[in-house]
């Protein structure tokens, strides 16, 4: 764990840095798979900072309507720099809608757009698990099994570095396989399916999850809805793909 | 817009067959690892200034005489803002706290500042109080060992920690505006 590094009078948030190297790196293989795809990279960049920089004005945004009337005695606060007055849900959300809206507006087709997303949303799926590591979140229940590592007072189970080797063997089996059917959407279908798999089984081994009704893990039944949705697609957009290649 | 493809009908079939034994192997792992009912004699989360966890327990003196037990304080929401009088964002936010402070003191919350007295000195931080008219409790951390044990990485660190005793929100660094304090607050108070 290594959350901060004092440069002089400034602390730099680690985690941060190592999701900023993580956008750097998803940016770049982006490109590169729009260029194979023969998309226009500029379009597609564009729709994701579009994308993010929408996110993050929806996140505050949405954070200020749950407490609207602080929000409107104090409206310059919506330019606050701190990050726990962001909504992280509402601003995946409207993050999404304005990707969509701006790569439907830039006439970039879906599937192929998608398929060039893949390999980004595999590399940072990587740093989001180093970020974990760096920062201590996302903290497994405490276990007695000899790979446990002390954390937040106990032995627990290391599930940041359990998501981060999920997250490189989905990469490496996208690297592997990402030529079979360029274009199709079926290389960005399998990133997301394997990423939620992973996220329902290693969500057992975490003591932070947030629970519903009944004691299921909110974040396990969310990828069991998200792994149905990518069968659904990856079956309809496999008989198109087998449509178009005969 | 076309490409070349060298999918088969057995790439696709093979794929959704590993993707559907996936969702069935994990309805049934969501539903076998679900999490048990706490008991009522399960005590909280291991002390930790972490969110989740329980705000690590300290016995303070108090700057106008007397002391503080943060665990006394069990049953109201608490705002602990560590904080020197010689941090100038300390000095920013400080202002809005105590703002914070009168505004909900009433619904039951605690604003308690923690003086860094052994990176400060106690006449610093008594001018410090009575030049911004603080009027909530403010403990004296003489031997820095409550800074230890909330791991302080930076000035001002303040702890959103509910009526449980459990830390809700932790905000590193300042100046925080007042609608980050007044929300971080309605949202404990919410809870109630």
């Amino acid at each position: 764990m290594f959350p901060f590094l004092r440069i002089g009078p400034f602390l730099v948030q680690m985690p941060g840095l190592a999701l900023l190297a993580g956008l750097w790196v998803s940016t770049t293989l982006i490109e590169k798979e729009a260029l194979h795809l023969k998309l226009k990279p500029a379009a597609i960049l564009n729709m994701i900072f579009y994308g993010l920089f929408g996110g993050l004005i929806g996140a505050r945004l949405i954070y200020a309507v749950q407490h609207l009337s602080i929000y409107l005695s104090n409206p310059l606060s919506l330019f606050s720099l701190n990050t726990s007055t962001l909504d992280p849900g509402g601003g995946i959300i409207v993050g999404a809608i304005i990707t969509y809206l701006f790569g439907r507006r830039q006439n970039l087709p879906l599937r192929p757009t998608l398929d060039a997303l893949a390999p980004g949303l595999a590399v940072f799926m990587i740093a989001v698990g180093v970020a974990n590591i760096l920062s201590g979140n996302a903290y497994g229940s405490p276990t007695h099994l000899p790979w446990a590592i002390p954390l937040w007072g106990e032995y627990r189970h290391p599930t940041q570095v359990y998501e981060t080797v999920a997250a490189m063997a989905i990469f490496i089996l996208w690297k592997t396989t990402s030529t079979e059917s360029p274009g199709s959407g079926l290389g960005f279908l399998q990133v997301v399916a394997f990423s939620a798999s992973a996220r329902i089984f290693l969500e057992a081994f975490r003591e932070d999850s947030s629970i519903w009704p009944g004691g299921f893990r909110e974040a396990q039944v969310i990828g069991l809805i998200i792994l149905a949705v990518t069968i659904y697609l990856t079956k309809t957009w496999g008989n198109a793909a087998l449509a178009t290649s005969h | 817009m076309k490409f070349q493809t060298n999918i088969s009908p057995l790439n696709s079939n093979r794929l959704i067959t590993i993707l559907t034994m996936m969702l069935i192997l994990g309805a049934v792992w969501t539903v076998v690892s679900r999490v048990p009912e706490p008991s009522s004699q399960q005590s909280g989360p291991p002390p930790n200034p972490k969110e989740g966890f329980t705000a690590p327990d300290f016995t303070l003196d108090l700057l106008d005489g007397g002391q503080l037990t943060l665990s006394e304080l069990r049953g109201h929401p608490v705002v602990l803002n560590l904080w020197a009088s010689w941090c100038l964002p300390c000095r920013s936010e400080m202002p809005a706290i105590e703002r914070v402070h009168q505004r909900y003191k009433d619904e039951g919350l605690i604003v308690v500042g923690l003086n860094l007295t052994s990176q400060d000195s106690e006449s610093d931080a008594r001018a410090f109080v009575q030049e911004l008219g603080l009027t909530f409790p403010i403990v004296l951390d003489r031997d820095g060992s409550v800074s230890v044990r909330y791991q302080l990485l930076g000035l001002p660190t303040t702890y959103f920690i509910d009526q449980s005793g459990i830390i809700r929100s932790v905000v590193v660094g300042g100046p925080m505006s007042e609608a980050t304090i007044q929300s971080n607050v309605e949202n404990l108070l919410q809870e109630k």
